[in-house]
């Protein structure tokens, strides 16, 4: 079963963003890190980087392949997670605990409005999951 | 899109947690609990592979050998009954079709060639019709795929859970050779083949039979940590013991003498399709040569076709690449220039736009304590 923890926001790309105040935590859900399979490689935004809504944010690397990470919300990255980028595996164990990608200063908080919350995006991955 | 074509054990798959995929238009498993868990059982203890997908073809007939002879690249003419061989189909112009299987049978009644899924409709045309060009030869080339069941056990402890079920002596039976017996009371040919590294067996038995035995021997194997295992961890399984992957290292674009294959195409042999075209490559001089490498820099995984540079100048692409699970470092095989090849020189491999150093190292990237 895919874990969704209440109070998040999705995109349908299968991002999640928890936002606290103008800040927000980003990364990918358990369905993504369940469909990639073994993560063995991350690329990130360093801090400082401007990240745009629906852009690519990086790249997460399984054995089988390559795919895109998107940008849930924009801002400005003030930290990335080095423990993940030097344990990748913690997608797959930990996706929206260890495993979280950026912090990043919101600059449209607005822009959660064209996201999912944990609610919608159950009914959505399910849809997913379907086919 | 045509629906993909099923095995009998596609249902089987789905109970046991298989991530389907549509491969080479067949329905099949590309994990199970995982490529990194499934690829270690397999070194480490036994994993089982449903190989409904693959092709086979029963060639008969007086001038079976002869035929023979001249479709493929190995010398059948050096096998005894229950022997097998690697060898390719090649095209006139020296570049393969397919890389196949192929065994002479057991009791010595003809052969049986064991062709890739992806390749299994145009391969088996292609022979048939260069039976049928050929009328000198006195040769039947039938498709048995639709009756045939196969299924592999490979790891370390493959030959233990096996021999269980099986009324032959598995210890007998050498690498590359096979024997009819019966497997759980199913007449089956054995053969000690595979591609994962690993010591292991090929099973072949009447299709109907397929989904009983996979159960039998799953059921027999359970306690030792026999796992079902799929085709993502079959992947890294034979890139790690560097065996070629059609579509891959080989292509209608690679000659087999550029990809380390001259050892299964015997130029002495007499003439073959594809021969000419490979005497003078050899005479010309062959320029490019298969190498193993070893990402040294961060940067991503290498994968299939990515350019490979040195000193900004592109010498070639990569044909594999993946994370290897065994050696936990992110490998490869590239096909380049010759005059770059080496254990030890550099290459840079282009990951998204980007020259990541990588340096050879000796192939394969990983071989069984014997």
């Amino acid at each position: 079963m895919t874990e969704i923890p209440a109070g998040l926001y999705f995109t349908k790309s299968h991002e999640w963003a928890k936002v606290n105040g103008d800040v927000a935590t980003l990364g990918v859900s358990d369905f993504a890190q369940n469909e990639l399979g073994d993560i063995t490689y991350l690329e990130l935004p360093e801090p400082g980087t401007t990240i745009t809504q629906g852009e690519p944010l990086g790249v997460i690397e399984s054995v089988k392949a390559a795919s895109d990470i998107y940008t849930a919300l924009s801002g400005e990255v003030l930290e990335t997670n080095q423990d993940v980028v030097d344990s990748p595996e913690l997608v797959n164990s930990s996706p929206y605990d260890k495993a979280w990608l950026v912090k990043i200063r919101l600059s449209d908080p607005s822009e959660v409005n064209n996201l999912m919350d944990s609610e919608k995006y159950t009914t959505f991955a399910a849809e997913q999951s379907g086919h | 899109m045509p629906e993909p074509k099923q095995t009998p054990l596609a249902a089987r798959h789905e109970e046991l947690g298989g991530r389907m995929v549509d491969f080479a238009g067949w329905y099949m498993p590309v994990q199970f609990t995982g490529i990194i868990d499934e690829h270690n059982t397999v070194r480490t203890k036994a994993g089982l592979f449903d190989l409904g997908h693959m092709g086979q073809v029963d060639v008969r007939g007086k001038d079976a050998l002869a035929f023979l002879q001249y479709v493929t690249t190995n010398d059948v003419s050096t096998l005894n009954p229950g022997q097998a061989q690697y060898a390719m189909l090649l095209l006139p112009t020296g570049c393969p079709i397919d890389d196949i299987i192929v065994y002479r049978r057991p009791a010595g009644d003809g052969f049986f060639v064991v062709v890739n899924a992806s390749n299994a409709e145009r391969d088996i045309a292609w022979m048939q019709q260069k039976a049928a060009e050929r009328s000198d030869f006195e040769v039947s080339v039938e498709d048995v795929s639709p009756v045939t069941g196969m299924f592999a056990i490979q790891g370390p402890l493959a030959e233990a859970i096996l021999q269980r079920i099986t009324e032959a002596d598995l210890s007998q039976v050498e690498y590359f050779s096979a024997i009819e017996t019966t497997v759980d009371q199913v007449p089956c040919m054995v053969a000690r083949t595979g591609y994962t590294g690993e010591d292991g067996f090929e099973v072949y038995c009447p299709i109907e039979q397929v989904q009983t035995l996979w159960d039998k021997v799953l059921e027999v194997g359970q306690a030792d940590g026999l796992r079902p295992i799929g085709l993502g961890a079959r992947d890294t399984l034979r890139l790690e013991a560097k065996m070629a992957l059609y579509g891959n290292e080989l292509s209608e674009e690679i000659t087999p003498l550029e990809v380390g294959l001259s050892w299964a195409v015997k130029l002495d042999k007499g003439d073959f399709i594809g021969r000419d075209a490979l005497v003078k490559q050899k005479t010309e001089g062959i320029t490019r040569r298969l190498v193993g490498f070893k990402m040294v820099e961060r940067g991503g995984v290498p994968r299939s076709h990515y350019d490979v540079q040195v000193d900004g100048k592109t010498v070639g692409f990569v044909t594999s690449g993946t994370s290897s699970p065994t050696l936990g470092q992110n490998i490869g095989l590239a096909l380049i220039d010759k005059s770059y090849a080496g254990v030890g020189k550099p290459l840079q491999i282009m990951i998204r736009g980007k020259a990541v150093g990588a340096e050879q190292i000796r192939t394969p990237f990983y071989k069984r304590a014997e």
